[in-house]
């Protein structure tokens, strides 16, 4: 019984995934010209930004949290939930490039939505560079942390705003939330689509606690080595 | 407040003014990144690659321009500054000098460029005004990441990486508002691209203003 009340979500993301993967790549799909079967991998592609915005918007939080009560435990976590970011960022990149070579023919194309992605990418990425620079623990995590409020927001700025004012997109979802709105997804895909973000999303979370429970021992190793 | 930031202003002015080898060598840098670009393209440059070839050199002289803003504060000045002042006038303070340093810059980058690229530009009130407002958003992104880069080891690359995607949407609407000017699009068209530089500058000067302290504190 403890196991079930301690995992009942980790069973319950698992089951969803297998039944995501199994409809998304069985059941019935449109037909539409050039996408065709290709359509079946918004049940990842879009899965992964989603897990991405979602983590990422933690690692947000914890860097409020940090800059407020200055908890090392906050700002391990805001690693930990920018690591995970990364990892699920660059799965949404690779599956989008994918898609795209089959529909639009080339890996990547001159796209506001696509370089959003890119400069979020090279945001977090410069994250990580600032921390790899700095050696004090306690700077490094107040520097880290107001970097991450200062980028994340002119990022979500940028990555709203800038795909409405230019003229055009061919990325689907220009006005919002791509998959989203009712109008753009055809009623039979909805039944892996909704249950497909839920379940990456899980799978972020998941990934996030076995992540941060890994730093934080090898944290601790580290301080326990130094004490010797 | 106000009369913090005009001492501050003052005393930036003042120093740049005792040091003017700083400012005379972005200024060499800028030039004599134009007459590398002059030397290696044809003269006959189409008018997508002026502009962008402008943006380009503007934003890498930006970045050294502000780069020593906060690394030539020792440690002992900065312990002065904070027994006697707001940390958000500090920031305000080199947020404002920046900008009006980067003002000059690229009135003479610009008169540079123009000179040995030709001068395509068919709406000058719109392209300046343009520069301007987009100097402010240089100034105001780039000097909070200087501030944290002074902070930091290896400050020139950092001072770069940090920068860049932060201030590549400002870029990128730049370079769209002054493309529109050289084609000579009439100002009300663009009021819409300009809103976005304000609206994109005011962010960052409010969260300038609130994480400022937490950096300034050791």
């Amino acid at each position: 019984m403890e196991f079930l009340k301690n995992s009942w979500w980790k069973i319950f993301g698992v089951i969803i995934l297998l039944y995501v993967i199994a409809g998304g790549l069985l059941f019935e799909a449109p037909q539409l010209p050039v996408i065709r079967e290709s359509v079946r991998n918004i049940y990842f592609h879009v899965g992964m930004w989603f897990s991405m915005m979602f983590i990422l918007f933690m690692a947000l939080f914890f860097s409020l949290l940090y800059l407020r009560y200055f908890r090392p435990d906050d700002d391990l976590k805001a690693v930990t939930a920018v690591k995970t970011g990364l990892v699920f960022g660059t799965l949404g990149l690779l599956t989008g490039m994918i898609w795209a070579h089959h529909t639009w023919g080339s890996f990547w194309v001159n796209d506001p939505k696509l370089n959003g992605a890119a400069v979020g990418m090279l945001t977090y990425l410069a994250y990580m560079v600032l921390r790899g620079s700095v050696d004090e623990q306690d700077k490094k995590a107040r520097l880290a942390a107001v970097y991450n409020i200062f980028a994340f927001v002119l990022f979500f700025v940028f990555i709203m705003i800038l795909p409405r004012l230019s003229q055009g997109s061919i990325h689907p979802g220009i006005e919002g939330n791509p998959a989203l709105s009712t109008g753009d997804l055809d009623p039979r895909m909805r039944k892996v689509f909704f249950p497909a973000i839920a379940g990456w999303i899980i799978m972020a979370w998941w990934l996030f606690r076995v992540y941060f429970r890994i730093l934080r021992l090898r944290k601790n190793i580290d301080e326990l080595n130094e004490n010797d | 407040m106000l009369s913090e930031i005009g001492h501050m202003i003052r005393k930036e002015i003042t120093l740049e003014w005792r040091e003017k080898f700083a400012f005379n060598g972005v200024l060499l840098y800028l030039v004599s990144t134009v007459f590398v670009c002059y030397l290696s393209f044809a003269r006959l440059i189409d008018v997508p690659t002026w502009n962008s070839l402008f943006w380009i050199i503007m934003l890498f002289a930006a970045i050294n321009a502000v780069l020593k803003s906060f690394l030539q504060e020792r440690d002992g000045r900065l312990l002065y500054y904070y027994t006697l002042l707001r940390p958000q006038s500090i920031i305000n303070a080199k947020i404002v000098y920046n900008a009006v340093l980067m003002a000059a810059l690229g009135m003479a980058g610009l008169l540079v460029f123009v000179s040995f690229m030709g001068n395509p530009i068919q709406n000058m009130p719109l392209f300046m005004l343009n520069m301007l407002l987009g100097v402010a958003g240089f100034s105001s992104v780039l000097s909070m990441v200087s501030a944290i880069a002074s902070k930091a080891r290896n400050n020139f690359t950092l001072m770069a990486v940090l920068s860049f995607p932060l201030v590549l949407p400002l870029l990128l609407v730049l370079i769209r508002v002054s493309a529109a000017a050289i084609g000579g699009a009439g100002l009300m068209e663009e009021i819409p691209n300009l809103f976005v530089i304000v609206l994109l500058t005011g962010i960052t000067l409010v969260l300038s203003n609130i994480l400022f302290p937490y950096i300034w504190k050791e």
